[in-house]
């Protein structure tokens, strides 16, 4: 599986094969990933050994020493990719390699490369692998779940797979819209040529599949019990896999917080003479808000798990009671990170459905300073809810009115997304392709969820709903409703242009409708569930509980097969058939649908400039003057 | 013109219907249609039932807050049909829609309708929130309000995996499990003894975390003598789904007889427990202490 086997394409450097192997590429880095890996462990029992660290004689456990492994294995993986010969050569005064950028041929996509199409390509992949491992996961809790009682796993696998998919999900799906969509079409969106800081786009792609495989290997010391939220002290109890949760949680919001800025200084210091901000085109303001959100937000959860990670291995007391710390400052800073990541999960959503509705409705964007400021509004306000989450746990009761209100606000901005939409909508031209189905079940979906936001929103109601199914059944409206099917729509919208193919259409349409029937069948019935007092993550439930759960079970292995009916069109359709794509399939006016395909390697002959916003559809009063001149001959340009 | 265009009135072609007037007809009277269900009919079958003042008050709250989303999730779901159907591009069509870029009223009017509506919200259930002293909710160490009138403290100790109950005002008696006198305010004070769990009582609408080394005070009045369930609603580790129970809520004469019993059976334990408190010490718990 090595990058440069597959690496043998025709216009490849003409290096043997042998040759190839040796430098920095994957299998460098997978190599000294595990060197790394090992010399960490190593010193990890080193440094612990007879010393009166906590309770490593006493048990056969070192987190020292799996942290340490962690970290030596993520620095080993990246220095093999390349990661430390830009700075190592401009240390010692050398020329800096320029490597990366002279790669072709498909070994480039298996290694590091600051080519943000590229880069982009490899995040579709990627998160596309996590999103099966997750999803998989998810598979087996449902089966557990046919029976009342534990007998499929047992309860610790049971929540060692919950603790998996929550984590793995609300992990690797942050960058979800970003990773893939933001990296390959902001630069080309705005008129740049690249990304503001091309080594750090690589660099976050390639620490989230550390990350990812990291959390995998959890399942190797243990797992965690903990789901996705890591609470303390169970968290400080739990044996060596929470390490592995840890571990990953950390790459990921360094990732983050990365990505976010890379986002946010190519967004506001690369954009063509002509964009302003009034004419960015609204996938790109959702960008931003979601970037301002992850470097604010992502940093908090770093520094969360730090302490955690020095409660279980160095014997300080942060979050643990007995030793003076306290079990609600984790709760605290977690949800002030775990808050505005929710929020990071839908608006990159928001901005896939303003940013398709124009193309497949044939009108203008409706609105376009409303959603600008319903976006921005909720990243603003998202810092400002956080303990609608602690609403029943005694912390700051007082405050509970005002938690109360904001969280209630909140649904202000996000109802402006909604009136967009439907202005939008209204006697509009709408064709039903694919991308367009999406949005609008998205529209449906996040309406749910959203709605049944406002019975959590309000504390004696929360009452009986927090912790159980309706929670539960609430985020998946509002994540799985709103980020997943807005991902599928951005893949069947965008991948036309980012692999020159076509999707099988036929097969599209039934993942759709499978997925969409199937999404409502498995989560509508968890509001029920929840309602009459079923609690989450719970492998034992009371048999009154049994018919409705094996319901939900059957409907979420239906959706499990709408994902494997994607999976074949993927296969189908851009391995087998190969049908190549029009350049504009859409006739959008957007810029990225006006330059050619594939897109070349500097995006653009010539920066364009912009003269308005990419939204000039509809009666000819609005036709103005196109969107970057240079490319734009009109409606449909290049359609052929 | 492009910018100012009313979305109602657009380059009408002859024979378009006034597509405003008919989504909001049909929009009116599906809201007409749900309400009246949704709040007499679906409404008193609600959860948490009649188990205490507190879940008949939840039950109230979850009518409104239901009566309050119907005509939101009417209009969206509607609209989104509505539209799907009238505004179609035909087959292989390549017509434009009309080019209307907002409408400063409509979205003033939005603004102002939602905002008020999150507020109207937000105060009713502040009000509802402190005028219950707490709907049955965790409300920390010292809540904010405290019902006037005889209270009945009782402690409710979790640690893994399952709740203990402790009656001061009988002695300091710890059982496993939970009685409570009918038409009595019961004053629950929850604590953990080693990791965060949740005191949830379903059909009293009682939920309030359990965290090592805090006080969190809930009120409750049952109005029902019923059995209850007791579950533990934070993940807690591996039985947290078997932290399960039942509690029952009797006559306050039984409830006597009962708390007695209690007090014989458990008088060997009581002896040996620690001294009543607000919180215990949590024990270390780390690993291989």
């Amino acid at each position: 599986m090595s990058a440069a086997t597959t690496a043998a394409a025709p216009p490849a450097v003409g290096r043997p094969l042998w040759r190839r192997l040796i430098g920095f590429n994957l299998l460098t880095a997978v190599i000294l990933g595990i060197g790394g890996y090992y010399l960490g462990w190593w010193i990890g029992h080193l440094v612990t050994e007879g010393k009166s660290f906590e309770y490593t004689k006493a048990i056969d456990e070192n987190d020292v020493a799996l942290l340490l492994a962690y970290f030596g294995g993520v620095i080993g993986f990246l220095v093999g990719l390349g990661f430390a010969n830009y700075p190592v050569s401009r240390m010692l005064g050398r020329p800096a390699s320029l490597r990366e950028k002279e790669e072709h041929g498909i070994g480039r996509y298996f290694g590091l490369c600051t080519d943000h199409k590229v880069v982009g390509i490899q995040y579709l992949c990627g998160i596309g692998l996590f999103f099966f491992v997750g999803g998989l996961n998810a598979m087996l809790i449902r089966t557990e779940l046919l029976h009342s009682n534990p007998t499929f796993v047992g309860p610790n696998q049971y929540l060692s797979l919950v603790g998996e998919h929550g984590t793995m999900m609300m992990g690797m799906m942050t960058s979800g819209i970003l990773g893939p969509f933001a990296n390959y079409f902001v630069p080309i969106m705005i008129g740049a040529r690249r990304m503001a800081f091309p080594r750090i786009e690589a660099l976050t792609f390639w620490l989230l599949m550390a990350a990812g495989f990291i959390l995998t290997s959890t399942i190797f010391f243990g797992g965690f019990p903990t789901g996705w939220t890591g609470y303390e002290p169970l968290n400080d109890q739990a044996v060596m896999g929470m390490d592995s949760y840890i571990m990953f949680f950390a790459l990921v919001g360094l990732s983050m917080t990365l990505l976010g800025l890379n986002m946010l200084a190519t967004i506001i210091t690369m954009r063509a003479p002509g964009l302003t901000w009034s004419r960015l085109p609204i996938f790109v303001w959702a960008v931003f808000a979601t970037s301002v959100l992850m470097v604010l937000a992502a940093p908090m959860l770093i520094a969360t798990l730090l302490m955690a990670a020095f409660d279980r291995t160095i014997g300080t007391s942060f979050f643990v009671p007995g030793g003076g710390g306290s079990s609600y400052l984790f709760q605290n800073l977690f949800w002030f990170f775990g808050h505005p990541e929710v929020y990071i999960l839908a608006l990159p959503g928001f901005g896939i459905v303003l940013e398709l509705l124009p193309v497949f409705t044939r009108k203008p964007l409706w609105g376009y300073r409303l959603a600008i400021s319903g976006m921005l509004g909720v990243s603003l306000l998202s810092f400002f809810v956080w303990q609608h989450h602690l609403f029943v746990s005694g912390i700051n009761a007082d405050l509970r009115p005002f938690y109360m209100l904001s969280t209630e606000i909140i649904s202000v901005p996000t109802g402006f997304i909604f009136l967009c939409v439907m202005g939008t909508l209204w006697k509009a031209r709408t064709s039903f392709s694919v991308p367009m189905l999406f949005c609008i079940a998205w529209a449906f979906n996040f309406l749910i969820g959203g709605l049944s936001g406002v019975f959590l929103s309000d504390t004696p109601s929360d009452t009986d709903t927090h912790g159980s199914f309706f929670v539960m059944a609430h985020f998946h409206y509002t994540i799985m409703g709103g980020l997943i099917f807005t991902f599928f729509a951005a893949i069947y919208y965008w991948v036309p242009k980012m692999f020159g193919l076509n999707f099988n259409e036929k097969l599209a349409k039934a993942h759709f409708w499978l997925m969409f029937v199937s999404f409502n069948s498995t989560f509508l019935p968890l509001f029920a569930l929840g309602i009459q007092g079923m609690p989450r993550r719970v492998s034992f439930y009371e048999p009154k509980f049994h018919t409705l759960n094996v319901w939900v079970s059957v409907s979420a292995f239906v959706l499990g097969v709408s994902m494997l009916i994607f999976l074949f069109n993927v296969v189908y359709s851009l391995i087998f058939v190969r049908e190549r794509a029009v350049q504009n399939p859409w006739r959008s006016k957007s810029l990225e649908w006006q330059v050619a395909t594939p897109v070349p390697v500097n995006n653009f002959e010539q920066i364009p400039v912009f003269d308005s916003d990419p939204y000039d559809y509809g009666t000819p009063v609005a036709l103005a003057g196109g969107v970057g001149k240079p490319q734009v001959t009109g409606a449909g340009a290049g359609g052929g | 013109m492009s910018s100012e265009g009313v979305p109602a009135r657009p380059p009408a072609t002859p024979g378009e219907p006034n597509h405003l007037r008919r989504f909001g007809t049909i929009w009116i009277v599906a809201t007409l249609i749900a309400l009246p269900l949704v709040i007499f009919l679906l409404g008193p079958e609600l959860p948490p039932g009649h188990g205490s003042e507190q879940a008949s008050a939840h039950v109230t709250d979850n009518i409104v807050l239901l009566a309050m989303a119907t005509p939101v999730l009417l209009l969206v779901v509607i609209y989104l049909v509505y539209s799907t159907i009238a505004f179609r591009q035909p087959r292989g069509g390549v017509l434009e829609g009309p080019a209307v870029r907002g409408h400063a009223g409509l979205q003033t009017a939005w603004i102002v309708i939602t905002s008020s509506a999150v507020l109207a919200l937000a105060a009713y259930g502040t009000v509802r929130l402190l005028a219950d002293n707490g709907a049955g909710s965790g409300s920390g160490p010292k809540p904010l309000t405290v019902p006037k009138g005889p209270k009945l403290p009782v402690q409710v100790i979790a640690q893994q995996w399952a709740f203990t109950y402790r009656y001061p005002s009988y002695g300091g008696v710890e059982t496993t499990h939970l009685e409570l006198p009918v038409n009595q305010m019961v004053e629950l004070h929850v604590t953990s003894l080693d990791v965060i769990h949740s005191f949830w009582a379903y059909q009293l609408g009682v939920k309030a975390d359990a965290n090592p080394a805090v006080d969190n005070v809930a009120f409750v009045k049952p109005t029902k003598i019923q059995t209850f369930e007791v579950h533990c609603a934070e993940l807690c580790g591996i039985w947290h789904g078997g932290m399960f129970d039942h509690g029952h809520v009797v006559s306050g004469a039984d409830f006597q007889r009962w708390i007695r019993e209690q007090q014989v059976k458990f008088a060997p334990a009581t002896k040996v427990l620690p001294k009543y408190s607000k919180t215990y010490a949590p024990e270390p718990t780390r690993r291989g202490e």
